[in-house]
């Protein structure tokens, strides 16, 4: 294998071994800490752009699957491990995880104490960092990170250009894709719903059109607040109809209700994050892969009432709107990878279109 | 939600001695539920019959009853404490029996006590079997197909409608006593027979086996508002077909996707729901490995060994939390110990990889069958922590302490190939071992895969470890290899055998190329919080997290797996220096490996190394810690094995000083002393060569002792009384040699005598002096003891007492020293000093009240005895008498003969303690589990060497009304004397030994005694009744001595019949 080097912005430099593809890629370097799901991870097209760590040190033990994708073309710039399962071992496994990046053209990086890089991120935050050969001048590298200017763009990167459908006979739900995961599509197909997945910037008017049952807006990467268009999209769009949003697609909720995100130091990515319902006290461990969150103190309590809390730092991870049949969390109750502790919201959300269909709210 | 207001005070039951299936694991879990109980401020009332436990100190509960845990004891201290709650769930399978007991009995109810945690209706639906599976139809949870059985003919039509194979496991056992797989009609009809009679309830479960499936455990907690967590999750290395505690596991899962393992935590989570589990819980899944298909094994609705080993492997306290639980407060209300800044309502994340090997006792019970089952056959385990599954591997095969460094053994080497593959098909305990040696020989991993079941995974790891064997060979002193095989957990032994160096030139090599490990926090949540919990581990990586303090400390060196001649009783011994040492200001840093026991519990020091005991890893941490000393007295042998290289390195090693250390163990300096000191010692020599050991034989007269110069635990210990059987020895099992000389001693028959005393270099305190039950020739560890001596004259006192000082000050003992007596017509002899913290330090401190391992360490630290305010010579005894009484593992072992000699074979201990020898040997031998009938019938057969003693035992049973059963040549000896006997003889197509059986196995006799002579020819002779008295759970003796001691019991339970 080839020596390669991770240079973080911080002048922080983690040696190791290439695997995957062997290109070179600047963007920003984050950690997850779950232990299995690493597939459903790296074609997780919320992780557009970055680089992202595993804090468990094997990874690709079970292989690669055909059935655990995510997305079809994954766009995350790389992924780092302490060692990479060479032989694989599962019924399902087609590959291993080093043919599956070559596959995708993602490079990788092997070898580096990854535990080491995790507490560097915790303690500084996420930040910008290069994969790149080892015989490259570290101070010439750095310059680069340095100057580098990440992309605004992220959801436009991941997001479908054409609408598309995925059939079932049953209820109609519009689907806002900002780098959805197929999770999201199992889960409301499983419960009988017509999927129709409509490209980011689709205007409220064309789905309104459609005359959907609900509209789900979903995951997706980057900051919500380059989307000012898709924030305008749903405020038309909530006197009219039920929406659910998923992790990106709260914050977008959040920020067409007055609320104001900001960027957590190094975000929540895995799923052994315990989120309070505050209605009823119960706790669902959550799977989460999000670097912004919605400021608690933004919130407008006359326009949103805050539904779930993240219980060890108090993030806001659930809305519900005063008025609307409008809801939103921050983290996936689709899981993939992650406990399914939270699937009963992908209920709700039926039971709320259903309820709104009958007359029974806002009628 | 608040926790309850209502109850104050808690009785909770302890786990009673250790056995194989219910270990130190339940000190650890019991210690941390008492100080948690006392921390949320109730007063907790604690039962325990074990003596050898932290949890029995008195600074652990309120008030400590060291009673035994039966009906009619626990129901006495029930009325006389009246306890609002008791707390069950947390001494195994022990303390759940006794409350299922407690509560049949009525009493409970009647003195309105509450059972806190799980309530007993759960309980009973996670272990009966029937309630079991209805519980798992309902759930629609898969589970395989099974009958329960109530007899072997049901079973035998079971097998008819399913086919074979089948596993038995009998309802109700702890470890999986008598449970089984078969593979056809006979051993089925064995394996139930047995199984119905030690289940309590007489009833097994018999089920279509999945052996070669994946075997997943998850440790869960759910508290009373239903909030649930999987603290942690393992998967075996061995597939489904070996108990779990016989198999290796790895933390967490290794081969499971997502979908895998989310699918079998839904499973869990679901199943403590329904159970309404109220504290923690384990639940053991067989996983398809061609499927999503599942089934669900057995859940275990209390803290067991699995959760210590969960809670060691993520650094999550799961009984301290289940105990909490328990008073009402809830997880997402509790914070997470680890962190102190996160709750506990929280899913670990790992980010190394733990591996567990369990620890057999074959080494000691070398005719004991290996053969690994359902049924458990281990006595502990090790843990070890590292980055990759390599290094884990490793590191925990070098904590095993069976003379490998690596996975490497001798005997796998000269193997030829056709025996080796059937040591791989057929699991035995060294299995990991010849798997190695096959990968060596080039088999391809796959077929060794499809031959074992176990997961092409972990196959591959061995491989990668051979491969970097083969680099090393070829890349001799090659830094980059070197890296990299430390960084996949090498040794520098294991390296320098592939180089032809020493140890010490690998190590050398290493340092010249910076290669040292760092140390990483183990912190629940990979790194992701703030952690400032020291629980470390060494890995060859980049960051070193240990932070080296200012504060002087010192390093305790803990006693490894727990083992037979090695147990609990020494992570007693280390918990309690490491309680002194911090008294005295320093900062107390241990290094052990043992997942079970108290010493591993990070809050217990001021920094844990969960390292293995090795030479190279012990001075891993020597060299960035530079303590002011190491302490090595408490760690049992393990810990004194290390302090002549460590020295040899320059640590300094605190207390008795090395070279004293050698002059009590190495047996020609040590004769030597006593000689100088005028201590008297039975006549004996070192033999080289078999000629010289046949002239020493000769010369001092047989019978003679005979052992290697080096020995644990009496290993490989005989009575020797003719030429012939001397022969055998030498040439048999221990193989003299110049480098490895036997031991020839006189053979004294007499009164043993133990004494642990404490010396400072002027003052030697003897807190007390132990009068052995069983004579000479049977070993201290497997004798009852009493405190105070009850037959001792003053005269063999004084002299024991002047014996213990001059040796003490004669080998310069400077803390903890035991010496072992024997009395011969009233000359007192030393037959062994100990320069070390023994197996008695827990009893004997808590008998006399003095902390001796705490006394020791503050000596070892420079405060004498006298500023301690102990006074020269022997602590007088209060009122009572104590008995301390062995307590074996027989039943789990097939093929190990339990007649007692000069090997040890205990595997726990018990203590009772009263106002009169006769009481406290009744409550001993109950808490033994040795119930006496006040009248019954007692089998003889004896050997003639015993034939007087025997006919006085004989007629005191007969005049308390005991019906006497002997074989003819046993009942002669009694009607000589005129006693009735019930003579057995062979009757129609049986012979007199079936006849003897049947008698056995219909449960027609209370008591057998069987003896055995020193001659190693009869050794077999009456094998067939130790076993099938083993089996049938009827009381077994096997020296007169104990024999004596259970009729002063009965007599003072009798009254006397004399006719005018």
């Amino acid at each position: 294998m080839k020596r390669r080097m991770l240079v973080l912005e911080d002048g922080n430099v983690f040696k190791g071994y290439g695997f995957g593809s062997e290109k070179e890629t600047i963007g920003e370097v984050v950690f997850n800490t779950g232990m299995t799901g690493y597939q459903e991870s790296i074609t997780d097209q919320s992780y557009n752009g970055q680089l992202l760590t595993f804090t468990y040190p094997l990874i690709g033990n079970a292989g690669i699957n055909r059935d655990d994708y995510e997305s079809i073309f994954p766009t995350i710039k790389a992924v780092i491990v302490k060692e990479f399962a060479r032989v694989p071992s599962n019924w399902r496994s087609q590959m291993n995880l080093d043919e599956c990046l070559k596959e995708k053209g993602i490079p990788g990086l092997t070898g580096v104490d990854t535990r080491r890089l995790t507490r560097v991120i915790r303690e500084h935050g996420a930040m910008k960092a290069l994969l790149t050969d080892t015989d490259s001048s570290i101070e010439e590298c750095l310059q680069r990170v340095r100057s580098k200017k990440l992309p605004t763009n992220q959801v436009a990167q991941v997001s479908t250009t054409r609408p598309y459908v995925s059939p079932q006979n049953g209820r109609k739900v519009v689907v806002i894709d900002f780098g959805l995961k197929h999770s999201i599509l199992h889960e409301l197909n499983k419960r009988a719903c017509h999927v129709m997945v409509l490209p980011f910037d689709t205007s409220a008017e064309t789905i309104l059109n459609l005359n959907p049952d609900g509209v789900m807006l979903t995951n997706g990467p980057g900051d919500p607040t380059d989307l000012p268009d898709v924030i305008e999209m749903i405020k038309e769009l909530q006197p009219q109809i039920p929406i659910f949003g998923i992790c990106l697609g709260h914050q977008l909720l959040a920020l067409a209700n007055g609320a104001k995100t900001y960027k957590m130091d190094f975000g929540h990515r895995g799923f052994n994050h315990p989120v309070r319902e505050i209605a009823t006290g119960k706790i669902a461990f959550t799977s989460q892969n999000h670097g912004y969150a919605v400021a608690a103190d933004s919130v407008d309590p006359k326009r949103l009432s805050v539904t779930h809390v993240e219980i060890n730092d108090g993030t806001v991870e659930g809305l519900k709107h005063r008025a609307y049949p409008v809801f939103s969390v921050q983290y996936h109750p689709d899981a993939a990878p992650g406990p399914h502790d939270a699937a009963d919201l992908f209920d709700q959300f039926i039971e709320v279109m259903d309820a709104q269909k009958a007359g029974m709210i806002h009628a | 939600m608040p926790k309850r207001q209502d109850i104050k005070k808690i009785l909770v039951i302890g786990s009673g001695p250790i056995i194989i299936g219910q270990a130190a694991e339940f000190d650890y879990a019991g210690a941390q539920a008492c100080l948690a109980l006392r921390e949320e401020g109730y007063e907790v009332v604690l039962v325990n019959s074990n003596p050898a436990t932290i949890m029995t100190d008195k600074e652990i509960a309120d008030k400590v009853y060291l009673e035994p845990l039966t009906l009619e004891f626990v129901s006495k201290i029930l009325r006389k404490e009246r306890p609002d709650a008791i707390l069950p769930t947390l001494g195994g399978q022990m303390g759940l029996n006794m409350a299922i007991e407690l509560d049949n009995s009525g009493i409970i109810a009647e003195l309105g006590i509450e059972l806190l945690g799980t309530k007993l209706s759960a309980i009973n639906k996670a272990e009966d079997r029937e309630l079991f599976r209805a519980l798992m139809r309902e759930l629609n949870e898969p589970v395989p197909d099974s009958e329960i059985v109530h007899t072997v003919d049901e079973a035998l039509d079971f097998a008819g409608q399913i086919g074979y194979p089948l596993i038995v496991r009998p309802a109700f056992t702890m470890g999986g006593t008598g449970g089984g797989l078969c593979d056809n009609e006979a051993e089925l009809r064995e394996i139930v027979a047995n199984g119905i009679k030690l289940s309590p309830v007489h009833q097994c479960l018999v089920e279509r086996s999945i052996a070669g499936y994946k075997e997943i455990e998850y440790e869960v907690m759910r508290d009373h508002a239903d909030n649930a967590i999987v603290v942690c999750n393992m998967e075996n290395f061995d597939p489904v077909g070996i108990h779990t505690g016989d198999s290796i596991v790895f933390a967490p899962s290794q081969t499971l996707t997502d979908k895998e393992y989310q699918l079998l935590r839904d499973a869990s989570l679901k199943i403590i729901r329904a159970l309404e589990i109220e504290g923690g819980c384990n639940v053991q899944l067989a996983l398809d490995p061609q499927s999503f298909n599942y089934y669900i094994i057995e859940v275990n609705p209390r803290v067991s060994r699995s959760s210590a080993l969960a809670s060691k492997a993520t650094g999550y306290p799961i009984a301290k939390l289940a105990a909490k639980i328990a008073v009402g407060l809830t997880l997402d209300e509790m914070k997470n110990p680890v962190t102190e800044t996160t709750y506990a309502q929280f899913e670990p994340a790992l980010d190394y990889v733990v591996a567990k090997i369990p620890r057999w006792p074959f080494d000691k019970f070398a005719t004991g069958d290996r053969t690994l089952t359902t049924q458990m056959k281990a006595t502990g385990e090790v843990m070890a922590i590292g980055r990759t599954i390599e290094e884990s591997l490793l590191k925990a095969v070098r904590s095993l302490e069976v003379g490998a460094q690596h996975i490497e053994l001798p005997e796998c080497a000269d193997l030829p190939d056709h025996q080796l593959i059937d040591k791989i098909v057929k699991a035995e305990d060294e299995r990991l071992f010849y798997l190695m040696e096959a990968i060596r020989r080039q088999y391809p991993i796959e077929e060794l895969a499809q031959l074992t079941k176990i997961d092409l995974f972990f196959m591959d790891k061995l491989l990668h470890i051979a491969e970097i064997e083969n680099t090393l060979k070829q890349s001799v002193f090659d830094a980059d290899t070197l890296r990299y095989a430390k960084q996949y957990g090498f040794s520098d032994q294991a390296i320098a055998d592939r180089w032809g160096c020493t140890a010490e030139e690998a190590a050398q090599l290493r340092k010249k190329n910076q290669l040292t490990p760092v140390y990483k926090t183990v912190d629940t949540c990979a790194a992701e919080f703030q952690s400032s919990t020291p629980y470390l581990y060494s890995t060859y990586e980049e960051e070193q997290e240990s932070i080296v303090t200012e504060k002087p400390s010192i390093l305790v060196l803990g006693s490894g797996p727990i083992r037979i001649g090695q147990g609990v009783e020494f992570d007693y011994a280390t918990v309690h220096s490491v309680k002194a040492i911090r008294q005295a200001g320093y900062e107390a840093i241990i290094m052990n490996n043992n997942p079970e026991t108290v010493s591993t519990d990070f809050s217990i020091s001021d920094k844990l190394y969960f390292e293995p005991l090795t030479v190279e890893d012990v001075m891993n941490v020597v060299e960035l810690e530079n303590p002011k000393g190491v302490i090595v007295q408490f760690g049992g042998q393990t810990a004194i094995n290390l302090a002549e290289p460590l020295e040899r390195r320059g640590v300094n090693i605190l207390g008795t000083t090395v070279e004293n250390l050698d002059r009590a163990e190495n047996r020609d300096s040590f004769e030597k002393s006593l000689k100088e000191l005028g201590i008297p010692q039975p006549e004996g020599d070192t033999a080289r060569a078999e000629t010289e050991a046949l002239e020493i034989a000769e010369r001092i007269g047989y019978p003679v002792l005979v052992r290697p110069s080096y020995v644990l635990g009496g290993r490989g210990m005989q009575i020797v009384d003719n030429a012939q059987d001397l022969m055998t020895y030498v040439r048999g099992a221990v193989k003299l040699s110049t480098e490895h000389p036997i031991l020839i001693d006189r053979y004294l028959i007499g009164k043993e005598v133990e004494v642990d005393a404490i010396c400072d270099g002027e003052t030697v305190l003897i807190p007390g002096i132990m009068e052995h039950i069983e004579r000479s020739g049977v070993h201290s560890g497997d004798s009852m003891a009493v405190y105070p001596p009850q037959a001792l004259s003053d005269n063999v006192i004084e002299k024991i007492i002047d014996y213990t000082q001059k040796l003490s000050i004669g080998l310069d003992c400077i803390g903890l020293m035991n010496i072992q007596f024997v009395v011969h017509d009233q000359t007192v002899y030393v037959i062994e000093v100990n320069p070390r913290a023994s197996r008695t330090v827990p009893f004997l401190s808590k008998v006399t009240n003095i902390p001796m391992a705490q006394v020791a360490t503050k000596i070892i630290l420079g405060q004498s005895l006298k500023d301690q305010g102990y006074q020269n010579g022997l602590h007088k005894p209060g009122n009572g008498v104590h008995v301390k009484a062995p307590v074996f593992s027989f039943s789990k072992l097939h093929k190990v003969d339990a007649s007692l000699g000069p090997e040890m074979k205990s595997t726990g201990e018990v203590m009772g303690s009263d106002h009169t020898m006769e009481k406290a040997l009744y409550k001993a031998f109950e808490a033994a589990g040795t119930h006496l009938l006040d009248h019954g019938k007692v089998l003889f057969k004896i050997t003639d060497e015993d034939k007087k003693e025997g006919q006085l035992l004989g007629k005191r049973f007969a005049e308390i009304g005991y019906t006497i059963i002997a074989t003819a040549k046993t009942a002669e000896i009694f009607e000589e004397k005129g006693l009735s006997v019930q003579k057995i003889e062979g009757k129609g197509q049986k012979n007199v030994e079936e006849s003897v059986l049947d008698l056995i196995t219909n449960q027609e006799v209370d008591l057998v005694i069987n003896t055995i002579g020193k001659n190693a020819a009869a050794i077999n002779d009456g094998l067939y009744i130790r076993k099938a008295s083993i089996e049938k759970g009827i009381p077994l003796m096997t020296s007169l001595d104990t024999v004596s001691a259970v009729l002063r019991v009965l007599e003072s339970r009798s009254f006397s019949t004399l006719a005018l």
